[in-house]
């Protein structure tokens, strides 16, 4: 074994484990506990009663429509961020960051107000008679804000990472511009994209504030699965509560391992695309 | 594009024209319709009935109490997250050791937890029918429902920002220096104060205004342990969820356009931080003779 010249390892590692332990590791064990009182037929009766479906397919159908959403014009929106020079570029850049800045509470109330029938924007919606704040629509608005940047953060280091050489040599061999992007670019883009997908549809699965101002939140149609385990906890059901807590942990902790098995594939793709590895 | 004149040639890395700007209009607009409209919609609701009403509103004795508990809880928050961010990445950074990956992945935990489930997971432990809940009630210490719930679930929430910061950065600035400071008689304070605190100041500044950002905006797991009393644990986001339920419509957006007016300054610190990290790191290249590659 190496000795280690640099000080403070196991002081350092022990506080780091000591407090992981005590805030995140062992609350989160408690939740087990908890759910240990019920035998496995109550919490499935629980689990899969006929709301807390709904309330999953409600906030896994916004989840993935959002995540969508902001798939598509995230790419859009990174993509020009890098390449396309614009007078207030920097300003725009700076604002792709509100999301993670501005308290959910405030961008469900004004996400609620926009879009209202006589909000700025539900206004000229509802003229085509298409209702978006009170209805699932209204959750799929407020998931795309949230997951937006995400999607965009993740892609613009590896946009700008892309090298020129493989796009010149695409277009000498006589590729069009959109063969370039279709079989060159997208392959060289697209772990990243699917990483930031994950990552928005991850946020938007637990998301609570942004959600309930703009949902409506009326059972069986437009009510997320977070809602139905505060309404549990009111109603003093905690053990209704904890089971689908359970379930959405379970559930985080399966993206939690899908988004970094995406990222190591992501970034091994990258070393052999850069000719470091093979 | 510039060298070519009045030349109507295209490079054949880039778009047509036509391409370009419709993909920024798209971008643009998508921007302007989920970013810029709901930040200005902020501010115009607020001020809606006036300027008299905005302060009105915002003198509320109850809007500031909300005010003063957000800050406060911010605050305290912050040296937790400071301490353990910093210990925990320079333990990943600078040493080898086993389940580090494993580690890593625990500390992103609180991203992935829904709010809600953090605030639920603390009424377990600390709530009436909880864990300790018979034993705080026995010495008459109130955690949730009172302040210090509200931290405790601000502390989970905020954990992980100030360590991600911190760890990829330290892990490329590699351990030379610091070796460097030890083997020259530096004893650890004096490795730390003059050469790592130098090296991820602005790393640290960044992971800290996120940290606060989140810390001063969140809702769903302090909404869980709070309890709603009107006055004494009321933070601002929960001030601002009340006042709208009650179609306070302006009060409401009073207090809203208080958060998002931090949150503006959260921006701008961070895009400021940003450039100075920048600016630091391309000194550095410079400075450095070019690394070999393995």
């Amino acid at each position: 074994m190496q000795r280690r010249v640099l000080p403070g390892f196991g002081l350092s590692l022990g506080y780091t484990l000591v407090y992981l332990s005590l805030l995140i590791l062992l609350p989160l064990s408690g939740l087990a506990f908890k759910a240990s009182s019920l035998s496995f037929d109550q919490f499935w009766d629980i689990a899969t009663g006929e709301r807390a479906l709904a309330s999953y397919r409600v906030t896994f159908g916004a989840s993935l429509a959002a995540a969508a959403i902001n798939g598509v014009f995230g790419l859009v929106v990174a993509w020009m961020l890098v390449r396309y020079p614009f007078p207030g570029k920097r300003f725009v850049d700076a604002l792709v960051d509100l999301p993670f800045a501005l308290p959910t509470a405030v961008a469900g109330i004004t996400l609620a107000t926009l879009y209202a029938g006589n909000g700025w924007i539900g206004r000229h919606l509802e003229a085509f008679g298409w209702k978006v704040a009170y209805t699932p629509y209204g959750i799929v608005v407020a998931l795309t804000f949230i997951g937006l940047p995400f999607v965009v953060r993740t892609l613009q280091p590896v946009i700008e990472d892309i090298e020129p050489e493989i796009e010149e040599a695409a277009a000498s061999l006589g590729a069009s511009r959109l063969q370039t992007f279709v079989r060159v670019l997208l392959p060289a883009i697209f772990p990243a994209l699917l990483t930031g997908v994950t990552l928005a549809f991850s946020r938007a699965v637990g998301e609570y504030g942004s959600v309930i101002f703009i949902a409506g939140n009326m059972p069986l149609i437009s009510e997320i699965t977070p809602l139905l385990i505060i309404s549990k906890l009111e109603q003093y059901d905690v053990v209704g509560a904890t089971a689908l807590a359970i379930v959405m942990l379970v559930l985080s902790f399966i993206l939690l391992l899908a988004v970094n098995t995406l990222q190591w594939w992501a970034a091994n793709r990258h070393k052999a695309t850069s000719g470091e590895a093979r | 594009m510039s060298a070519t004149g009045s030349l109507s040639v295209r490079k054949a890395t880039a778009e047509p024209r036509w391409v370009r700007w419709t993909l920024t209009a798209v971008g643009l607009g998508f921007l302007f319709f989920f970013l810029g409209l709901p930040l200005l919609a902020v501010f115009v609701e607020a001020f809606a009935a006036g300027m008299p009403k905005y302060l009105e509103a915002l003198a509320d004795p109850e809007a500031r109490s909300a005010i003063w508990l957000t800050l406060f809880v911010a605050l305290f928050v912050l040296p937790f997250n400071v301490i353990f961010g910093v210990a925990a990445a320079w333990a990943i950074a600078k040493f080898e050791f086993r389940g580090k990956s494993l580690l890593v992945t625990l500390i992103d935990l609180p991203f992935a937890v829904s709010p809600v489930v953090a605030g639920l997971v603390f009424i377990l432990i600390f709530g009436a029918q909880g864990v300790f809940g018979p034993w705080l009630a026995a010495h008459d210490i109130k955690v949730v429902f009172a302040l210090p719930g509200i931290i405790i679930a601000t502390l989970f929430i905020t954990f992980p920002f100030v360590a991600r910061e911190l760890i990829p950065l330290m892990q490329a600035q590699g351990k030379d220096e610091e070796e460097a400071a030890v083997s020259l008689g530096a004893t650890g304070w004096q490795m730390f104060r003059r050469v790592t605190l130098p090296n991820i100041k602005w790393g640290l500044l960044y992971g800290v205004i996120l940290a606060n950002a989140r810390a001063m905006g969140e809702f769903g797991a302090v909404s869980v342990v709070s309890g709603h009393i009107r006055g004494e644990t009321n933070t601002l986001p929960l001030h601002v969820e009340i006042l709208y339920n009650e179609y306070n419509q302006v009060g409401a957006f009073a207090s809203a356009s208080v958060l998002a007016l931090l949150a503006l300054v959260t921006l701008v610190a961070k895009t400021v931080v940003e450039w100075r990290m920048r600016k630091e790191t391309e000194t550095l290249d410079a400075a450095l003779p070019p690394e070999k590659t393995e």
